[in-house]
C-alpha cells in the first residue's frame, strides 16, 4: 500500500477551459512540497481537487492507496487539513474558538479541544489575542489563526500519516511570519506529515521545500527535487519574466530575483529610468 | 455585578433564565386580558389547584391557554429557524419573514382555502400546504440568491423582497377573490394571529414543529463548522449536502407549521438570535437553545400585550413584532456597517 496523497492523470475542466490537464502528484509524509506557477496557472484548483473538494473528470486522488471519496468525512478529516486561499468568516467567534472549530471530527471533551487549540495558537505565537474577536484582527493575524485552526485539525499523531494542504498560507503575511509560517509547515513535516503549499516566493520555496511542482496554464513545467528548478530557462518560462540568481556569501543556495524589461532603478537614482535588456546573472 | 454577566453567558444558566423569562410571559398571558384572573385562579383553571370559577376556567382554559401555547410554540419555532437560516446562509439578517418563506407557505395555505379547503373538510391539509409553500419559495430564493454556487446575503434579501411583494399581491387576491370574510382573514395572513388556530388545529401542527425545535439544536457544532465556509466545514469533516438537506427541511417543518396556525409573524426569527448573538456570541451550541427559549417568551409576551394594550381592540401581533422588528433591522445593519462588513 502506497503511504501518501497521491493523484495520476488528473483532469478538470470548468466552463468548457481545462484549468487542470494531466496533473500528477504524489504528497510523501516527513516531506514540504511547494506548489508553483503564475497567477491563474491552476494551483488552487489543483489543490481542491486534491482535497476532494472539486472531484476531476479524469484521474484520481488516492489517499493511502484508498480513493478519497470512500473515506467518510470526519476520518478524511481527521487525516488531512486544507487552508483555502481566502477566510470569509464574519461572525464574532474568538480567535480560540475559530481554531477550536477545527476539531469538529475528533472525539475528546472541551479540556482536550482547549489544550490542542492552544497549543496551535501557542506555536503561532497568537496566545496572546486567544480571547480576541476574529472579525476584529488584521488580516495577517486571520490568515495566522486560520493555519493555527487548520494545524489543531492534524495536531496530534493518529495511527495514520497526517497531510497538510496550504493554499497560499503566507500571502498576507510580514517577512517574519511567512518564515515562522513554513517553519512550522517544516517542523509538522519532521513529525511525519506531508505539507503541500502553493507559495509565489521562490525564495521561499527554495529554502523550505523539499519537492516542488511547478504548474503553467494547468499542467506540469516541472516537477521534482527543488534544486533540479534552479535554472534560469525553466523559471523564466514559469514566470515569463527575465530571471536573475543571486547568490549571498556564506549562501549555499541563491536568490531569484525578477528582472522585468525596462525597469532599473541604481543606486541613487530616485527615479527609474529605462534600460536596455538585461539577462545578466547577478 | 461583570460575574454575574460572565455567568449568564454561560448556556446553562442563560438557558434557565430565559426558561424562566418564558414560563413568567405565560403565567402573564393566562392572567391577563378583559378578565383579569389571579394566579391562583389560573392554576385552578388548569386543574392545578381547588376548583376555580367555571366562567373564569373556561375563559382561561379555551380561550387564553391556546394562544398562550401557540406563543410558545410559534415563538420558539420561528426564532430557532431563524438562526438556523442565518448559520445555514452565513447571513446575519436571514429571517424567515424577511426572505420571503414565510409569505410562500401562508400564499399556499390562502390559496387552498380560496379552493375551499377547510380544517373541518381535510384536517391537517393546511399545514401541508402552507409546508410546500414554504418549501417551494425557500427552493425559488436560494436558487435566486446564488451566484458561483455561493448563497449572497445581499442577493438573497433582495430576492426575498421581490417574493415578498408577489406573494403578499397573491394573498391579497386570493383573498379578495374568495369571501365576504376575506378581510379579517388577510389581515391574519399577512400580520399574523395567535387568535384563530383551536386546540385541534394546534394538535396536528405541533407534533412536526416541536420535533424540529429540539432537532435543530442537535446540529449546533456542524452549524459552527459552517460558519467558516461549506468548503471549510467539508473541510473539518462535516458532511455539507447532507447537512443543508436536513437543516432546510427541518426550518421548513417549523416555518410551515408556524405560519399555518398563526400567518406570517415577521422578525422574530430576527430580533431573538441577534440579540443573544450580541450577548453571548455566535456560538450554537449556546445560541439554539436560548434562541427556541426566548422566542417562546417573545411572541407570548407579544401577544399578551396586542390583546390587552388597546382592549378591546386587537392588535394583530405582527404588527408588534414588525414594530419591535423593523428599528432593529435598522440597528443591524448600522452595526454591520460601522465594523466594515457590507452584506
Amino acid at each position: 500500500m502506497a503511504v501518501s496523497l497521491a493523484a495520476a492523470g488528473l483532469i478538470y475542466t470548468a466552463n468548457g477551459r481545462r484549468l487542470i490537464d494531466e496533473v500528477s502528484l504524489e504528497l510523501r509524509p516527513g516531506e514540504v512540497h511547494a506548489l508553483l506557477g503564475r497567477n491563474g496557472a491552476g494551483k488552487s484548483t489543483l489543490l481542491r481537487v486534491l482535497a476532494g473538494e472539486l472531484a476531476p473528470q479524469a484521474g484520481t486522488v488516492r489517499l493511502e492507496g484508498r480513493p478519497l471519496a470512500d473515506y467518510p468525512p470526519r476520518e478524511l478529516a481527521r487525516r488531512r487539513a486544507v487552508l483555502p486561499q481566502q477566510e470569509t468568516l464574519r461572525f464574532g467567534f474568538t480567535a480560540e474558538q475559530v481554531v477550536a472549530l477545527g476539531l469538529y471530527a475528533h472525539a475528546g471533551g472541551p479540556q482536550r479541544q482547549r489544550r490542542i487549540a492552544r497549543e496551535a495558537l501557542a506555536a503561532l505565537g497568537l496566545l496572546a489575542l486567544a480571547e480576541r474577536k476574529y472579525p476584529s484582527l488584521s488580516a495577517g493575524e486571520r490568515q495566522r489563526v486560520q493555519l493555527a485552526r487548520v494545524l489543531a485539525q492534524v495536531w496530534e499523531d493518529t495511527d495514520h500519516p497526517r497531510y497538510l494542504l496550504l493554499d497560499e498560507p503566507t500571502a498576507a503575511l510580514d517577512l517574519a511570519h511567512q518564515h515562522g509560517c513554513l517553519l512550522e509547515a517544516r517542523r509538522f513535516a519532521a513529525s511525519g506529515a506531508g505539507v503541500l503549499v502553493a507559495l509565489h516566493d521562490l525564495n521561499l520555496a527554495l529554502r523550505y521545500a523539499d519537492r516542488v511542482t511547478a504548474l503553467i496554464d494547468g499542467h506540469v513545467l516541472a516537477q521534482g527535487a527543488v534544486r533540479d528548478l534552479l535554472d534560469r530557462a525553466t523559471l523564466e518560462a514559469l514566470y515569463g519574466v527575465p530571471i536573475a540568481l543571486l547568490h549571498a556569501p556564506g549562501e549555499a543556495l541563491p536568490y531569484v530575483a525578477a528582472r522585468p524589461r525596462g525597469f532599473r532603478r541604481d543606486a541613487g537614482t530616485p527615479a527609474a529610468a529605462p534600460a536596455p535588456p538585461d539577462h545578466g546573472n547577478g | 455585578m461583570n460575574a454575574l454577566a460572565d455567568r449568564l453567558r454561560r448556556p446553562l444558566p442563560l438557558c434557565l433564565l430565559l426558561g424562566l423569562l418564558a414560563l413568567a410571559a405565560a403565567l402573564t398571558g393566562l392572567r391577563a386580558g378583559a378578565l383579569p384572573v389571579d394566579l391562583r385562579d389560573v392554576f385552578a383553571s388548569l386543574g392545578l389547584a381547588r376548583a376555580a370559577d367555571p366562567v373564569l376556567a373556561v375563559a382561561v382554559r379555551e380561550l387564553r391557554l391556546p394562544r398562550v401555547v401557540l406563543g410558545l410554540l410559534c415563538g420558539a419555532a420561528l426564532a430557532v429557524s431563524g438562526a438556523t437560516l442565518q448559520g445555514l446562509f452565513r447571513n446575519p439578517l436571514a429571517d424567515p419573514g424577511l426572505i420571503g418563506v414565510s409569505a410562500g407557505a401562508a400564499l399556499a395555505a390562502v390559496v387552498a382555502i380560496a379552493l375551499g379547503v377547510t380544517h373541518a373538510a381535510a384536517p391537517g391539509l393546511l399545514p401541508v400546504a402552507s409546508f410546500a409553500g414554504a418549501a417551494l419559495t425557500t427552493w425559488l430564493v436560494t436558487r435566486l440568491s446564488q451566484s458561483d454556487g455561493v448563497v449572497r446575503p445581499a442577493q438573497m434579501l433582495l430576492v426575498g423582497l421581490a417574493v415578498n411583494a408577489v406573494t403578499g399581491a397573491g394573498i391579497g387576491l386570493a383573498a379578495n377573490l374568495a369571501s365576504g370574510e376575506a378581510l379579517r382573514t388577510l389581515t391574519f395572513w399577512l400580520y399574523g394571529s395567535l387568535g384563530r388556530a383551536g386546540w385541534e388545529e394546534i394538535a396536528l401542527a405541533a407534533g412536526p414543529m416541536l420535533f424540529a425545535v429540539l432537532w435543530l439544536p442537535r446540529r449546533a457544532r456542524e452549524l459552527n463548522a459552517l460558519l467558516l465556509g461549506e468548503a471549510e466545514a467539508a473541510h473539518v469533516g462535516v458532511n455539507v449536502e447532507r447537512l443543508k438537506r436536513e437543516l432546510i427541511l427541518l426550518t421548513l417543518l417549523a416555518v410551515g407549521g408556524a405560519v399555518a396556525l398563526s400567518g406570517i409573524i415577521a422578525f422574530v426569527g430576527l430580533i431573538v438570535p441577534q440579540s443573544l448573538r450580541l450577548w453571548t456570541g455566535p456560538d450554537h451550541r449556546t445560541l439554539m437553545p436560548a434562541s427556541a427559549l426566548l422566542g417562546a417568551a417573545l411572541l407570548t409576551a407579544a401577544d399578551t400585550a396586542a390583546r390587552t394594550v388597546a382592549a378591546p381592540l386587537e392588535l394583530p401581533v405582527g404588527v408588534l413584532t414588525a414594530l419591535l422588528g423593523g428599528p432593529f433591522f435598522l440597528f443591524l445593519l448600522l452595526r454591520l456597517r460601522d465594523r466594515g462588513e457590507w452584506l
